[in-house]
C-alpha cells in the first residue's frame, strides 16, 4: 500500500514533489540536519523551556529520586552563586544527567544546557529533538576538536546559560574515572564562567553502560542488572566541589588539570571522607588499579541496596543488618 | 556564508520548471531544453550598523565637499529632497531608508540651529504621495514635525510660482526646477539607487524639474539612443541629465547628494521562495508556493492585488555615500553593479520574462497595459550593459494577463491614451508629434496632477517612449496570457501558451531559436559580452 502510494507520489509534478536538480550544476554537500549541525535554538525558547521545566520538576526529577535516591553534598554553595556555571562531572551512566539536573538548584536548573555527544545523541532527528527538548542538550563533537560546537557552548555561557559538561567525553566503560579532556576548561576560560566540579557516584549501578546477563565480580563493573531489566534502584551520591575560575595567566591544559583534580578529590571523598580526600593524592580510589579489566571490575566497591544506604545514613546510626 | 553570485543556467531534462510571474499571480513554466535562465545574485549582507554608516557618510563626504555639519548654520535656508513612492520596489519594510537618512540629517540641522527647513518629495511628473505613503517613507516623527507646518511639500511641476528657470544647456535644453530647492542655501537630495539609472544629476535635474525641462530628454529620440538606461556612457538620457546637472551646479546651487544602495532582499520570509532557485525549494517553499499561487488565483483580483501590494521588502542598507554629486554617484554605481551584475555570454534569439505585479509607477495601484509594456520593454529589456540580452530582430515573450484595467485616480490620462492614442498609432515618434502636447497641457489632467493623486497627463507617453529602444530593436513582442484585444492594440501579439508563443516567434527568428529567460525579480543587470 505504502509502496503504491509512494510510486504514485513519484509521478506527481513539482512542486508537489521535490524538485529535480539541474545536472549542469554541482550538488552541494547535503546539509546535515543531525549531528553537530542540529539546530537547537528552538529548545531554548520559552515554550520548550516551559515544557522542560514541567517535565524536569514533575516527571524526571521525582522519577530520578525514586529510582536513584540521592545524597547531595555541597549544593548549598551554589545557592549563593550567580550564573552561569559550568558543571564538570565524571560520567558513568546515562542516568547521570537526570540525577544531576534534579540535584542542581532551580535557579540554574531552568537555564541549563547539557553538552551531549553529537555522534550518539544527535544521530537521528527524533533522538536529537527529544534530547534537545527534555534535557536541553546541545551537540558537541567529541571525536575531534570542533570550534563550532565549543563556540555554541561558549556563546550560551556568555548568554547566561549554565552548561553541564562531562570532560571525560563519554561514559566510563568499567565504572572507574577516565582522563579528562580540556573542553570544559576551554569553554569556561573563553566565557569566563565559573566551573563547579561534580562527582557522581552510584549511577553505574542504576543504569550501567554495558549490561550483562549475570554478575561477574563481587565489586562488579557496575553491570549487575540482571536479565532484561537495565534500570535498577540504587542510591547515588552527588558531590558539588568548590567553584573554580581560570586565572588570567593559566592555560587551558593547566586549568583542565585543576578541574580534574577537583573532581578526583570529590571522588576520594566518597570513598573515604572529606579530610582523607584532602590528605592523599591517591588516584586508585577513583581510577581503579592499573590492571586487567577483570581486576579493575573486581576492585570496584561493592554495590549496596537502597535500604542499606537508608539505614547507614539514618541518625542515630543503627546496626547494619547482617 | 557569503552570497552566491548570479549565473546563467542552461536547462536540461533535469531542470525543474521555472517560476514565472504572471501579473498578480505566478506559476511554474517548463522551458525548452537548452534554454538559458539568468538568475540574480543572492542578496548581499546588510550593513550591521546602518545608522552609524549614514552618520559616517555625512561626516566623511565623497568628492569635493565639506562634511554636512560644516555646511549647516543657523539662519540658513535648507531644503531636503527625497525620492518618491516609485522607489524602492517593493516598498521597503519600515524603517524606510529615507527616514533613516533624513533623521540623521535633521539631527545635524538641529545641532546647527537651522530653522528654515523644508522637505520636498521629488515627484517630477509622478503622482503625489498620500499621507500614509509619506509617513511610511519618512516615519511619523519627521512627518508630524514638518507636515502640519507646511514644511513638507510635494514638488509641483505645474505651478509656475514654485518653479525657477535656471537656463539652457549648450544643446538648447531648458532647465527649470523647483524654486524653493534652487533658492536654498543648501539642497540635500536623499536618493535610493535601486538600479544603475537612479541618482547622480538625474535626481535634481529630473526629480525636481517641470514638463518644460523634462521634455528635452523624455522623448523618443533620447530614449531610442539610450542603450541602455542602466549603462551611463551609452545612455542619451544620462548625458542629457548630466548636461542639465552641470548647468544647475554652475548656476551656484549648492547640492549635498546622499545616495544609498539597498541589497536585493526583495521578498519577506513568507514569500522567500520567490527569490530562491527552484531546485533548492524546501518543503516549506513548495507548500508556500502552492498555497500562495492557489490563493492568488482564487481570490478576486482586487484582493490578490492588495495581498501583493501589501508586501514590504526586507531591503537593507548596503552602502551610503554623501557629498559631491558625481563622485558620490560613481561610488554608488560600483556598488550597484557589484550587487546586480551577471555575466552573460552572447545574445539570444528569444528573451522571455514573467512580469510581476509592480513597477515604479503602480505602487498601491494597477499595472495597466501601458505600464505592462513599460515594465517589460522599458525596464527588464534595458537591464543590460554592452548589448541587449536578445539580438536585434529577436523576439520578447512576456507573461502577463494585460487586462485593460486602469486606476482612474492614479492614471486618468492613461485611459485616454489607451483609447485615443493607441487606437491611432503605436509609433512613439508619431504620438510625440501629434498627441503629446495636447495631453501634457490638458487643464483637467494638470488639475488632477496638482490636487489629486494622478500622474501627469503626459506620463503615459513617457512610459511608451521608454519602450522605444526595445520596440526598435525587437522583431516581435508576444504576450502570453494577455488579453488579445488589448495586446493587439499595443501592436504586440497575444499567445495562450509558451508553446504557441514559441511557434509564433519562429516565424521571426527561424526554426531553432535560442531562448534566454530573465528570472527577475530580484533585480539583476546582464553584462552581455
Amino acid at each position: 500500500m505504502i509502496v503504491k502510494y509512494t510510486a504514485k507520489m513519484g509521478k506527481l509534478p513539482f512542486p508537489l514533489t521535490k524538485p529535480t536538480w539541474p545536472s549542469s550544476l554541482p550538488r552541494p554537500n547535503p546539509k546535515r540536519h543531525v549531528g553537530v549541525d542540529f539546530e537547537t535554538a528552538w529548545a531554548r525558547r520559552y515554550p520548550a523551556r516551559l515544557f522542560r521545566a514541567v517535565y524536569t520538576d514533575f516527571v524526571a526529577g521525582p522519577l530520578s529520586k525514586a529510582v536513584a535516591p540521592s545524597t547531595i553534598v555541597g549544593a548549598e554553595r551554589l545557592d549563593r552563586m550567580d550564573g552561569p556555571l559550568i558543571f564538570a562531572a565524571n560520567h558513568n551512566s546515562h542516568a547521570d544527567t537526570s540525577v544531576l539536573i534534579a540535584a542542581i538548584p532551580s535557579k540554574f536548573r531552568h537555564r541549563l544546557v547539557v553538552a551531549a555527544a553529537s555522534d550518539y545523541f544527535f544521530d537521528s532527528t527524533i533522538k536529537a529533538t527529544t534530547m534537545a527538548l527534555i534535557l536541553g542538550a546541545i551537540p558537541i563533537e567529541r571525536a575531534k576538536v570542533s570550534r563550532r560546537s565549543a563556540q555554541t557552548a561558549i556563546d550560551l555561557a556568555n548568554d547566561g546559560w549554565s552548561v553541564v559538561i562531562y570532560p571525560e567525553g563519554g561514559r566510563s566503560a568499567d565504572g572507574w574515572m577516565g582522563e579528562f579532556k580540556s573542553g570544559a576548561a576551554f569553554v569556561a576560560q573563553r566565557s569566563g564562567a565559573t566551573v563547579i566540579p561534580v562527582f557522581i557516584e552510584g549511577t553505574s549501578r542504576v543504569l550501567p553502560k554495558n549490561p550483562i546477563e549475570s554478575e561477574v565480580a563481587p565489586g562488579g563493573s557496575g553491570s549487575e542488572s540482571q536479565g532484561v531489566s537495565r534500570l535498577r534502584r540504587h542510591p547515588v551520591s552527588i558531590l558539588f566541589g568548590r567553584p573554580l575560575v581560570a586565572s588570567a595567566d593559566e592555560d587551558v591544559r593547566a586549568f583542565s588539570s585543576r578541574i580534574e583534580e577537583a573532581v578526583i578529590e570529590l571522588g576520594r571523598e566518597v570513598a573515604t571522607d572529606y579530610y582523607q580526600a584532602h590528605r592523599t593524592k591517591d588516584r586508585s580510589l577513583t581510577h581503579g588499579p592499573s590492571a586487567g579489566p577483570w581486576q579493575r571490575s573486581w576492585a570496584r566497591p561493592q554495590a549496596i541496596s537502597v535500604s542499606e544506604r537508608s539505614l547507614r545514613d539514618r541518625w542515630p546510626f543503627l546496626r547494619r543488618p547482617n | 556564508m557569503s552570497p552566491r553570485p548570479g549565473f546563467v543556467l542552461e536547462t536540461d531534462r533535469s531542470t525543474p520548471p521555472t517560476l514565472m510571474w504572471n501579473g498578480e499571480s505566478f506559476g511554474l513554466q517548463q522551458l525548452p531544453t537548452g534554454s538559458r535562465i539568468i538568475y540574480a545574485p543572492e542578496p548581499f549582507d546588510a550593513l550591521k550598523d546602518p545608522e552609524g554608516a549614514i552618520r559616517h557618510a555625512l561626516e566623511h563626504p565623497t568628492g569635493e565637499s565639506e562634511p554636512l555639519s560644516a555646511l549647516l548654520s543657523a539662519g540658513m535656508k535648507l531644503t531636503i529632497c527625497f525620492d518618491d513612492i516609485s522607489l524602492p520596489l517593493p516598498p521597503m519594510a519600515a524603517p524606510d531608508i529615507r527616514q533613516m537618512v533624513i533623521e540623521a540629517v535633521l539631527d545635524q540641522a538641529a545641532i546647527a540651529g537651522v530653522d528654515d527647513v523644508v522637505l520636498i518629495a521629488a515627484l517630477a511628473l509622478h503622482r503625489r504621495m498620500t499621507e500614509p505613503e509619506l509617513r511610511h517613507a519618512l516615519g511619523h516623527r519627521v512627518y508630524d514635525a514638518f507636515a502640519p507646518n507646511g514644511q513638507l511639500l510635494q514638488h509641483d511641476a505645474e505651478n509656475p510660482e514654485e518653479l525657477l528657470f535656471i537656463g539652457e544647456t549648450a544643446q538648447g535644453e531648458e532647465v527649470e526646477i523647483n524654486k524653493r530647492a534652487a533658492e536654498s542655501d543648501l539642497l540635500i537630495y536623499v536618493n535610493i539607487n535601486l538600479v544603475a539609472m537612479d541618482g547622480g544629476h538625474k535626481s535634481v535635474a529630473t526629480g525636481l524639474a517641470s514638463y518644460r525641462s523634462l521634455r528635452h530628454h523624455h522623448n523618443p529620440k533620447t530614449m531610442t539612443h539610450s542603450k541602455s538606461f542602466m549603462h551611463a556612457p551609452a545612455s542619451a538620457l544620462h548625458s542629457a541629465n548630466w548636461r542639465m546637472g552641470k548647468l544647475i551646479k554652475d548656476s551656484g546651487i549648492k547640492i549635498f547628494q546622499i545616495e544609498t544602495t539597498l541589497n536585493t532582499d526583495t521578498f519577506p520570509s513568507n514569500f522567500s521562495f520567490l527569490q530562491k532557485r527552484e531546485w533548492e525549494w524546501s518543503l516549506r517553499d513548495r507548500a508556500a508556493f502552492a498555497a500562495t499561487s492557489t490563493a492568488l488565483d482564487l481570490a478576486p483580483s482586487k484582493m490578490a492585488r492588495n495581498i501583493l501590494q501589501g508586501i514590504k521588502a526586507p531591503h537593507a542598507l548596503r552602502s551610503v555615500y554623501a557629498g559631491e554629486v558625481e563622485a558620490v554617484h560613481e561610488k554608488i554605481l560600483e556598488d550597484v553593479w557589484a550587487q546586480q551584475g551577471v555575466s552573460v555570454e552572447g545574445q539570444t534569439d528569444i528573451v522571455t520574462m514573467g512580469l510581476p505585479y509592480i513597477s515604479p509607477y503602480n505602487v498601491n495601484s494597477i499595472l495597466n497595459p501601458i505600464l505592462v509594456a513599460c515594465l517589460g520593454l522599458g525596464y527588464f529589456f534595458n537591464m543590460y550593459r554592452g548589448k541587449p540580452v536578445v539580438r536585434e530582430g529577436g523576439v520578447a515573450i512576456m507573461f502577463h494577463p494585460t487586462k485593460p484595467e486602469f486606476h482612474p485616480g492614479h492614471h486618468p490620462s492613461y485611459i485616454d491614451f489607451f483609447e485615443q492614442v493607441l487606437t491611432q498609432t503605436t509609433d512613439p515618434e508619431v504620438m510625440h508629434q501629434q498627441f503629446e502636447e495636447a495631453f501634457a497641457t490638458d487643464p483637467w489632467y494638470i488639475h488632477l496632477y496638482r490636487t489629486g493623486h494622478a500622474y501627469h497627463g503626459v506620463h503615459p507617453f513617457y512610459m511608451w517612449y521608454w519602450c522605444s529602444h526595445a520596440m526598435e530593436h525587437l522583431g516581435r513582442v508576444i504576450i502570453v496570457g494577455g488579453d488579445p484585444k488589448t495586446v493587439r492594440r499595443m501592436g504586440f501579439h497575444p499567445a495562450s501558451t509558451l508553446d504557441d508563443a514559441l511557434e509564433m516567434a519562429k516565424d521571426v527568428v527561424g526554426p531553432s531559436p535560442s531562448l534566454t529567460h530573465l528570472h527577475n525579480p530580484p533585480l539583476f543587470m546582464a553584462d552581455v559580452s
